[in-house]
């Protein structure tokens, strides 16, 4: 919520100190080839109560690859994707508008139950958020929301979870250890099994690596690899060599706008607009 | 020079006066402990804990009825409160945290917090004593349990707020509805704060006398059950400590340092959890 909050607030301040280059819109993705789409958002707006923090954002999420978002602070990378699970209707004032379409639905509109949407959708925070119980408990409990699984049922995903999140060797035979015992990148691994032991279609991550060392990074990065093709990722980074290591694809945004999406290759190399180029090369943010 | 000495002069004498302020406070606690401690230490016999108090002038007797009165008072009282003010705290920290029914119940919990207890027991002498005409062990229940109450509630809250937004955007994030985030997770995460919470508001309701005064009020007997007159420590300790006889003066030390030790002790039991709590996390 604070974090929410400062962000808008740097929105703000960012504005205020260029007010210059109102970027064009761009439009939905042309002549890229992106294979199947898992999620199309045309015109999303959000606001944080009277304040407009996205504008008009228009782009598709290509199915089981990596889509990252990069950008300067406050510039909506997180508030757009906590929209994908409307993670932001906890908190009184958030709306969206505009369309979110996954599986031939608008995901935003309140037909779709957010439970529901945030089964098929997963989230991983910036900060490791283990529960405060047992290693086989933290996954548990999401498994035991959803179905009427057996226990024996729940202790093979639990294990298939661990592996899916190359945790299992670290933590086989200390299942009934508190997940708050692990190490940083040990825990965010934990948080990747659990959101994974739901089987999500989509997974979300906002930040996955900025707590963490560098080699605790390397390992999850390592993981994004091993996902990609089993579901669609969306990551959210500030580190530019992150983007370019594991992403597909890149969208740059300023501002609250999508200034640039395309091919993570193309983003980098060869970008369109200026703007891009020196946020990617640093000359900016 | 001169102004550097200066300095140095008013500094050492500020810190003259705030460290006598300090030994100050801490010889006025001491003395009071110290005093307590040496002349209830010497009260305290077996039969303190297992006989009747005696007759005025009658050698001997203790306090058992009143001990066991305290603590079923005190335990009747956190029956009600402890349950229903965790529900209230949790209400005002999950759901009601901006509405106007949320703010107008912590205004009052607020308010309770900080009223007279004699007022609570005035109020429970009115409300259950008098339409009864019997003084009894539940209408002291029930004061203590009011007063309990928004402590229990408000300490609910903060625990739960403290609670970081991440672990509540986590749990809803796997597809979690909102009470099962609280009963699953929230209450875990905050167990210990609460637990600590309510310890400290059994040992501030177990030392309270003036509810009592007008709703339990006393007996020398066994009590029969809790729709009589029912002795307690602190209400023992007011009378005897009033009379004129020294064998009582004895009894009211005793009950004087067995509350004082009960209340330490939860405070000292509860600092070391949290502090357990701290180091863990």
């Amino acid at each position: 919520m604070n974090q929410l909050i400062d962000e808008r607030e740097r929105t703000v301040q960012i504005k205020e100190m260029k007010k210059k280059s109102a970027p064009m819109e761009l439009g939905p993705n042309k002549k890229i080839d992106m294979g199947e789409i898992k999620l199309s958002i045309r015109n999303l707006n959000f606001y944080y109560g009277e304040k407009q923090a996205l504008f008009n954002n228009t782009l598709d999420i290509a199915a089981k690859r990596v889509t990252a978002f990069i950008g300067p602070s406050g510039c909506g990378k997180s508030t757009h994707i906590r929209t994908y699970n409307r993670m932001f209707e906890l908190y009184k004032g958030f709306k969206a508008d505009g369309e979110i379409i996954m599986d031939g639905q608008n995901i935003l509109t309140t037909a779709i139950p957010a439970l529901h949407l945030r089964r098929k959708v997963g989230m991983i925070f910036q900060k490791p958020t283990p529960f405060p119980m047992s290693l086989f408990d933290n996954i548990a409990y999401g498994l035991k929301l959803h179905n009427g699984f057996s226990s024996s049922e729940i202790e093979g995903r639990v294990e298939k979870a661990l592996k899916d999140a190359a945790l299992w060797e670290e933590v086989q035979g200390k299942l009934h250890h508190q997940g708050t015992a692990l190490s940083g990148g040990q825990q965010q691994r934990l948080c990747i099994a659990r959101a994974l032991a739901v089987e999500p279609d989509v997974l979300l991550m906002d930040e996955p690596c900025s707590a963490l060392d560098p080699i605790a990074t390397a390992k999850i990065e390592e993981l994004i690899e091993e996902l990609k093709g089993k579901l669609t990722i969306v990551i959210v980074t500030h580190n530019m060599q992150q983007a370019a290591r594991v992403s597909d694809f890149t969208a740059y945004m300023y501002m609250g706008k999508l200034m640039e999406f395309g091919a993570t290759s193309t983003i980098f190399m060869n970008p369109v607009r200026k703007e891009t180029e020196d946020y990617v090369t640093g000359r900016f943010g | 020079m001169n102004l550097l000495f200066r300095r140095k002069l008013l500094n050492s004498i500020v810190l003259t006066m705030s460290g006598m302020a300090a030994v100050a406070g801490l010889f006025m606690l001491a003395w009071i402990l110290g005093d307590v401690a040496w002349k209830g230490y010497s009260a305290i016999n077996w039969d303190f804990f297992t006989e009747l108090p005696t007759p005025a002038g009658v050698k001997g007797g203790g306090l058992a009825n009143a001990i066991v009165g305290t603590v079923l008072m005190t335990g009747t009282a956190a029956c009600f409160a402890v349950p229903f003010g965790m529900m209230s705290g949790t209400y005002l920290a999950e759901f009601g945290k901006n509405n106007i029914f949320g703010q107008v119940v912590r205004f009052i919990a607020d308010i309770l917090v900080s009223a007279p207890s004699i007022v609570i027991g005035v109020f429970v002498y009115l409300i259950l004593v008098k339409p009864m005409h019997n003084f009894s062990g539940w209408a002291g229940a029930c004061s203590l349990a009011i007063i309990m109450l928004p402590v229990v509630s408000r300490t609910t809250e903060e625990m739960l707020r403290l609670v970081p937004p991440e672990i509540r955007e986590a749990s809803l994030a796997l597809g979690s509805p909102y009470w099962k985030m609280t009963y699953k997770i929230i209450y875990r995460s905050a167990a210990s704060g609460i637990f600590t919470g309510v310890m400290l508001a059994v040992a501030r309701v177990a030392g309270e006398t003036a509810p009592l005064l007008f709703t339990a009020l006393n007996s020398p007997y066994w009590m029969h059950g809790m729709n009589e007159p029912m002795a307690n420590l602190t209400v023992i300790l007011f009378n005897y400590a009033m009379s004129p006889y020294d064998d009582w003066h004895k009894l009211a030390w005793g009950a004087a340092f067995i509350i004082t030790m009960t209340v330490l002790a939860v405070n000292v039991f509860t600092r070391i959890i949290l502090r357990a709590k701290r180091r863990g996390s």
